[in-house]
């Protein structure tokens, strides 16, 4: 069902996935003596949800912020759009469409939810200083248009009733979802899930979910995510990438990487050796 | 109305304009606090520096005369011209951005991810080397600096409250236009900060560093920015109390007041920078008021900290600070 060729493939369920938008290339991370990432290699295709997998410390969160430039790795390359990319500012990153949200949620817990939201459109923000201060001219035309697409993405994450709060207040759950909001106002070319999912409880975990695809579906957001539960990577994602120890061990679609033995290995535990 | 409550009211008023005064000052502190957790030490002598250059600039100095003579054998002093303020003001500005610029090359960009306290300690070199460069570049001598305001007693206050109590009020017109330049500036920056897209990044950056950069701020600029804002609020302040009692190294001791004022407001709060500074304004002139019969004068030296301390004792985030609640 899959194929190498660039022109990308039909997923089971009918959707068009497409050529590929990232790929890493013999990746490895070192801190100090440590080995985060040891030579890892895949690619990001156009409009798919993939997941990078695996048990605890076994470098996901490091292949996350690699890809989102919050780590330079010492090897390897990133090749973005058919570009190799810089080393280069993690904010820079962030300006040329890569989005991202965090493990243990980073918002702006001062600022209410549509501020928040509306971080994630700095860099789309072109009018002067003075007229935005001032309010005059393109400003007010600028700001109503980044409003209406922030709306939309409010409406679309079912958070209008807490627009106005500030965050700080919300409930977890809420908290994780506005934070997907700020990412997605960015309209990202890649967007980064560090476990969208963790510390929720069932019914939350269905919502996000049902929100991920949602947002695939209807934005064609390319989507990269961590998870810990199973389950709900094999559901949700179209490849997945297994990593173990720093090493990449499996990489293929859910199916693929159910009946690997190695994958299997590694979560129900053989002794290395 | 009895003479006391009409004495007193006047001092309360006077205090008022005073903690203004204070307040300009927290200001700059409260504005760098919040954008970067560091507590800027260097606040008021940057308020020293700051109305040194005005002065050496508006009367045509040559900076670095001193060592120039000294070095060369020459004898040259100054340019030979003198600026009008509304010139030398904005290029005060433009040196106090560019000291910005260069505390964020040399000093802060180096210590990225460090503890506060080494910020704090490293803002404190600051102090230090700012105060010396100071000296260097326009000399120690006091200086008078008159960018135009008016000073002296307020006739037209003086003449409202005789006809209203048959008493006429002493007040110092400076302190009405510092008043009114504070009204201004605080306007100027709530709408920065709230209704601009770099406002709306300094905030962002106020609270998370991280989830800042992953949106695409630059933290750099923003800090460039918050130094640059402080640096020049810090120029109003050192314009302020340079005109009233001269330019002097005793100006950058006016940050000790700050102090209170900030334990008062709360380091994070613009509004209780200046609510604080109007608070210790009037208390500690109508403390004085009342306790100098009875304790003799000077209390206004002291009257502040002890507030302060009060403070300390029964609120420690201050009448506006957040509060720090420890979830265990």
């Amino acid at each position: 069902m899959l194929d190498t060729q660039h022109e990308g493939f039909v997923t089971a369920d009918g959707r068009q996935i497409g050529g590929v938008v990232m790929e890493l290339k013999n990746i490895t991370l070192r801190f100090g003596g440590v080995v985060a990432i040891k030579d890892i290699s895949f690619d990001i295709r156009q409009g798919e949800i993939r997941a990078i997998i695996g048990p605890n410390g076994a470098g996901k969160s490091s292949m996350l912020n690699v890809i989102s430039g919050f780590y330079n790795p010492q090897e390897g390359d990133v090749i973005y759009k058919g570009y190799k990319r810089p080393k280069m500012a993690p904010y820079k990153v962030s300006r040329m469409g890569i989005a991202r949200t965090f493990q243990n949620i980073a918002l702006f817990e001062g600022m209410s939810v549509l501020d928040n939201i509306m971080t994630g459109r700095m860099h789309h923000m072109k009018a002067g200083f003075f007229s935005q201060a001032l309010w005059w001219g393109k400003a007010s035309r600028e700001e109503e248009e980044h409003r209406a697409a922030v709306e939309k993405i409010i409406d679309f994450l079912e958070i209008q009733p807490i627009r106005k709060t500030p965050v700080a207040r919300l409930p977890y759950g809420l908290k994780k979802r506005v934070e997907l909001a700020r990412a997605l106002a960015a309209e990202p070319q890649i967007l980064l899930l560090d476990e969208p999912m963790a510390g929720m409880n069932v019914e939350e975990k269905e919502d996000m979910s049902r929100f991920i695809l949602d947002v695939n579906d209807e934005f064609g957001t390319t989507t990269v995510l961590i998870e810990h539960d199973m389950g709900v990577v094999m559901d949700l994602s179209d490849r997945v990438v297994v990593m173990d120890y720093g090493k990449k061990i499996g990489d293929g679609t859910p199916d693929e990487v159910r009946n690997n033995q190695a994958v299997i290995d590694a979560y129900l535990g053989v002794a290395h050796d | 109305m009895s003479d006391t409550v009409l004495f007193a009211l006047e001092a309360a008023l006077n205090g008022l304009t005073v903690g203004i005064m204070y307040s300009l000052v927290a200001l700059g502190f409260v504005l760098i606090f919040k954008a970067s957790g560091i507590f800027n030490f260097a606040q008021g002598v940057m308020a020293l520096f700051a109305a040194l250059t005005l002065v050496g600039i508006q009367t045509g100095q040559v900076p670095f005369s001193h060592l120039i003579n000294a070095a060369l054998g020459t004898n040259i002093h100054d340019f030979g011209f003198t600026l009008p303020a509304i010139l030398a003001i904005p290029l005060t500005v433009g040196v106090m951005v560019l000291m910005a610029l260069l505390i964020e090359r040399i000093v802060l960009k180096h210590l990225v991810n460090q503890e506060p306290i080494i910020l704090f300690m490293a803002t404190i070199g600051l102090a230090y080397f700012l105060e010396g460069l100071g000296d260097i570049m326009w000399g120690a001598e006091v200086k008078p600096l008159d960018v135009g305001i008016p000073q002296g007693m307020s006739s037209a206050v003086d003449e409202f409250t005789y006809n209203l109590f048959g008493y006429g009020f002493y007040l110092d017109v400076l302190n009405l236009y510092a008043l009114a330049i504070a009204a201004v500036l605080v306007t100027a920056l709530v709408i920065f900060s709230q209704y601009t897209k770099q406002g709306r990044a300094l905030r962002a950056v106020a609270d998370d560093h991280q989830a800042a950069l992953s949106v695409g701020i630059s933290l750099r600029f923003i800090w460039v920015l918050t130094w640059s804002i402080a640096g020049i609020v810090a120029l109003v302040a050192g314009i302020m109390w340079g005109s009233k009692s001269g330019v002097q190294f005793s100006l950058s001791l006016i940050a000790l007041k700050a102090l209170p004022v900030l334990i008062l407001g709360g380091f994070t709060s613009i509004p209780g920078a200046i609510v604080g500074g109007l608070l210790i304004g009037v208390g500690e002139k109508l403390f004085d008021f009342f306790m100098q019969p009875i304790i003799g004068g000077a209390t206004e030296n002291w009257f502040a900290y002890m507030l302060a301390l009060v403070f300390l004792l029964f609120r420690p985030q201050g009448l506006f600070g957040e509060k720090i609640i420890e979830r265990v």
